[in-house]
């Protein structure tokens, strides 16, 4: 439930509005992203989730609104902003190097030197005991090139890079659009696994059946506006779609705004 | 994270996913394969079937030039007239006529790395050797040998500033800057070569001291004993670095290639080593005198491999480069001076064409207006391509041009002994870079084939 004091959730969003030139894409949302809880934020294409996460990534910096982090507004106006709170981002296309390992991944930009040279040997430690800590990985294969692994695996590394650095809060986009059903599960756990261990996770699908298989609270965007924010268990599949598709039109409101007067319509 | 979490510490065991549900990155794909030998072995065997698997899996790494070179050697040991071309005289003489190649091709490797070319150096080289040799002539300028090449290098690293920038600030395409700069560059050097009284062929030969320092750079050579321990000193320094680098990843609890990995590489640098200097130390020159030692341009090639090898291999500049050629948004996204490095590589490949250059003038003893660059600069990138390095970016090592640049040389040497003509050596060339390419391309198929499911 959305709750008019923004201190409760780790990450609290306001009144946030964007638009491009004509084109209104965020009016009025409003989002928690509490800490150690996965919350699902759905919409249809062109609804404004991927405007909504470059807002909060620090990426497009919204025309009016409020950001609280822990309760304290802040304003995030780049990604090293959203970096220096401890928000990561990991994006669709994971932005991962093919040609260089998992370790080389992990570590990219922020190398651990040693007499000025790559300390290698710190930093496959590190990256291993990340992985193992996450559940991903074997210590002896953190040396293959990233452009071996499997779509499944190439998400958890780009997750475990992301939380690898002290992050507090992990945005994942579409983490499972482009992988098959083992695959899926395998990323599944992963994102419980943060949630377990404490981190705040912004899922980003619109396929309800990882949204309902690991999220704790589903946020619905139609066109630019929150619709719902509710836990999950209060939502069921029909409900979710209908919001998906027509904005919840005829249905009661099960989420509210901090005023309590509606569902953000 | 922070949070409280079971930390698996330094185990030297592979630690067992926790969890019935964890994720094993070997088991759940046909990636095994590409795994590099040295972090799945810990048995000779196993490294050896690890290489095997590898190699079928589309990494064939520097397989096929080794293959080629062996190849190269057979053939044309077997055809040459009299069996002359594994002859110590004419294996030297290969090393000679190889070293600009090699050198050019390690320069070219910076810029193929990011998915770049420079197609200038061919004419970029010729100018800094032109002007280094320009400003030692006794009758001119007369600078010493030393402030001469410094001054070649730094000009051909501007060069390479200027070309770069325009590049990656102006974001052109490599291609069309540099065959730009082939054709300004040549024309320069032909300015640089009308200077003096020298009608346009400034020379290095004669007896001057200052002067024979240049010549010296190809065709000078140490003493035999001199050979002996420096290859001794090098040896030694590298197989205590690679042994060192071994027990400190087994110290701190890392897979560590087996010891008698470590010993076998060792071994086998020590061959040849000894073999290099041995065959260098045979006199090779014409009944009644004497000729033997190691060439200096051994030393400068080898120097100019120790240097880049190290700064791509080690240091954070080099893996900038590749994450560059791997995937450029990655590389700007993890906070990378994309520009910078870029920028950089250019700088650094015309540098390095430099050295190449003081080679090429040295083996001419001196500078004339027939170098044809453009022929040195496409032998440079087929030497590169032949050694195993991607056009594509990202792949790629110093040691590549070296290979290569040897079965460039190969080729011209093996043709020459049989007093083809040069069409026959332009055709053989040829073919040999065609056979490189399609091994990158059909490599590159299996990679992504067998390596994602």
């Amino acid at each position: 439930m959305t709750d008019a004091r923004p201190e409760w959730a780790q990450l609290a969003v306001r009144g946030l509005y964007k638009s491009f030139g004509a084109v209104q894409a965020l009016a009025d949302v409003d989002l928690d992203v509490p800490a150690g809880q996965v919350t699902a934020l759905c919409g249809d294409n062109g609804a404004g989730k991927s405007v909504l996460i470059k807002c909060i990534a620090g990426i497009h910096e919204p025309d009016r609104g409020h950001m609280y982090w822990n309760g304290r507004p802040v304003r995030i106006r780049s990604a090293h902003d959203a970096s220096a709170l401890g928000i990561e981002t990991v994006y669709q296309d994971l932005a991962l190097a093919d040609n260089l390992d998992i370790v080389q991944n992990m570590f990219l930009g922020r190398e651990r030197l040693r007499h000025r040279l790559l300390d290698e040997n710190d930093m496959e430690r590190a990256a291993g005991e990340t992985l193992a800590r996450l559940g991903v990985t074997t210590v002896r294969s953190i040396r293959q090139p990233v452009g071996s692994l499997s779509g499944g695996q190439r998400q958890s590394v780009a997750v475990a890079k992301a939380v690898m650095w002290n992050s507090k809060m992990v945005i994942l986009d579409e983490p499972t659009a482009a992988l098959g059903v083992t695959q899926t599960a395998m990323v599944l756990d992963l994102v419980r696994r943060l949630r377990d261990h404490g981190l705040g996770v912004l899922l980003i699908s619109h396929n309800l059946n990882d949204v309902f298989a690991v999220g704790d609270r589903i946020a619905v965007l139609y066109l630019g506006r929150m619709v719902v924010q509710a836990e999950a268990a209060s939502l069921d599949r029909q409900s979710a779609v209908e919001y998906m598709t027509t904005g919840g039109f005829g249905l009661t409101p099960v989420g509210g705004r901090p005023d309590g007067t509606g569902a953000g319509l | 994270m922070s949070q409280a979490v079971p930390s698996s510490g330094p185990d030297p065991a592979p630690p067992a996913p926790e969890g019935p549900e964890a994720v094993d990155l070997i088991a759940a794909t046909g990636a095994a394969p590409l795994l590099p030998p040295e972090v799945v072995a810990q048995s000779l065997g196993g490294y050896a079937r690890a290489q095997v698997l590898r190699i079928r899996g589309g990494d064939s790494g520097m397989l096929p030039v080794l293959l080629g070179l062996i190849a190269i050697s057979v053939v044309f040991q077997t055809i040459s007239p009299g069996h002359v071309f594994l002859s110590a005289g004419n294996i030297v003489n290969l090393f000679q006529q190889s070293a600009v190649f090699m050198v050019l091709a390690m320069a070219e490797i910076f810029v193929m790395l990011l998915g770049e070319i420079d197609l200038s150096i061919g004419f970029v080289g010729p100018v800094g050797a032109v002007i280094a040799v320009q400003l030692v002539q006794p009758s001119t300028t007369n600078w010493p040998w030393w402030a001469a090449i410094v001054v070649s290098l730094v000009v051909c690293g501007l060069i390479g500033a200027v070309q770069g920038a325009l590049i990656t600030r102006l974001r052109l395409a490599s291609f069309i800057v540099t065959l730009a700069g082939l054709l300004i560059f040549n024309g320069v050097l032909l300015i640089v070569l009308a200077f003096g009284p020298f009608s346009g062929y400034p020379s290095l030969s004669g007896l001057q001291k200052n002067v024979h320092t240049l010549y010296d750079l190809m065709w000078g050579h140490v003493s035999p004993a001199a050979g002996w321990i420096v290859m001794i000193l090098l040896v030694g320094a590298l197989s205590v670095g690679l042994a060192l680098r071994d027990s400190r990843r087994r110290r701190s609890g890392l897979v560590a290639p087996p010891t008698s990995i470590t010993a076998i590489k060792i071994g086998l640098m020590a061959a040849v080593g000894v073999a290099v200097v041995a065959v260098c130390n045979v006199n090779r020159a014409a009944v009644g005198s004497t000729l033997r030692g190691v060439p200096w341009a051994i030393f400068i090639v080898l120097a100019v491999l120790g240097a880049w090898s190290f700064l791509l291999g080690r240091t954070r500049y080099g893996r900038y480069v590749y994450a560059i050629g791997g995937n450029p948004e990655a590389a700007r996204r993890a906070g990378i001076n994309v520009i910078r490095v870029r920028t950089w590589a250019f700088i650094l490949c015309a540098f390095t064409a430099g050295i190449a250059g003081l080679l090429y003038a040295s083996y001419l003893g001196g500078m004339s207006n027939n170098v044809n660059g453009g022929q040195l600069v496409l032998y440079a990138v087929a030497a590169a391509v032949i050694g195993g390095t991607s056009m594509f970016g990202g792949r790629g090592k110093a040691v590549h041009g070296v290979l290569g640049g040897l079965v460039i040389g190969g080729i011209y040497n093996g043709m020459y002994l049989q007093g083809l003509k040069v069409q026959w050596e332009y055709i053989v060339t040829g073919l040999v870079l065609i056979g490189a390419v399609t091994i990158d391309a059909l490599s590159r198929r299996n990679a992504t084939t067998s390596g994602r499911s």
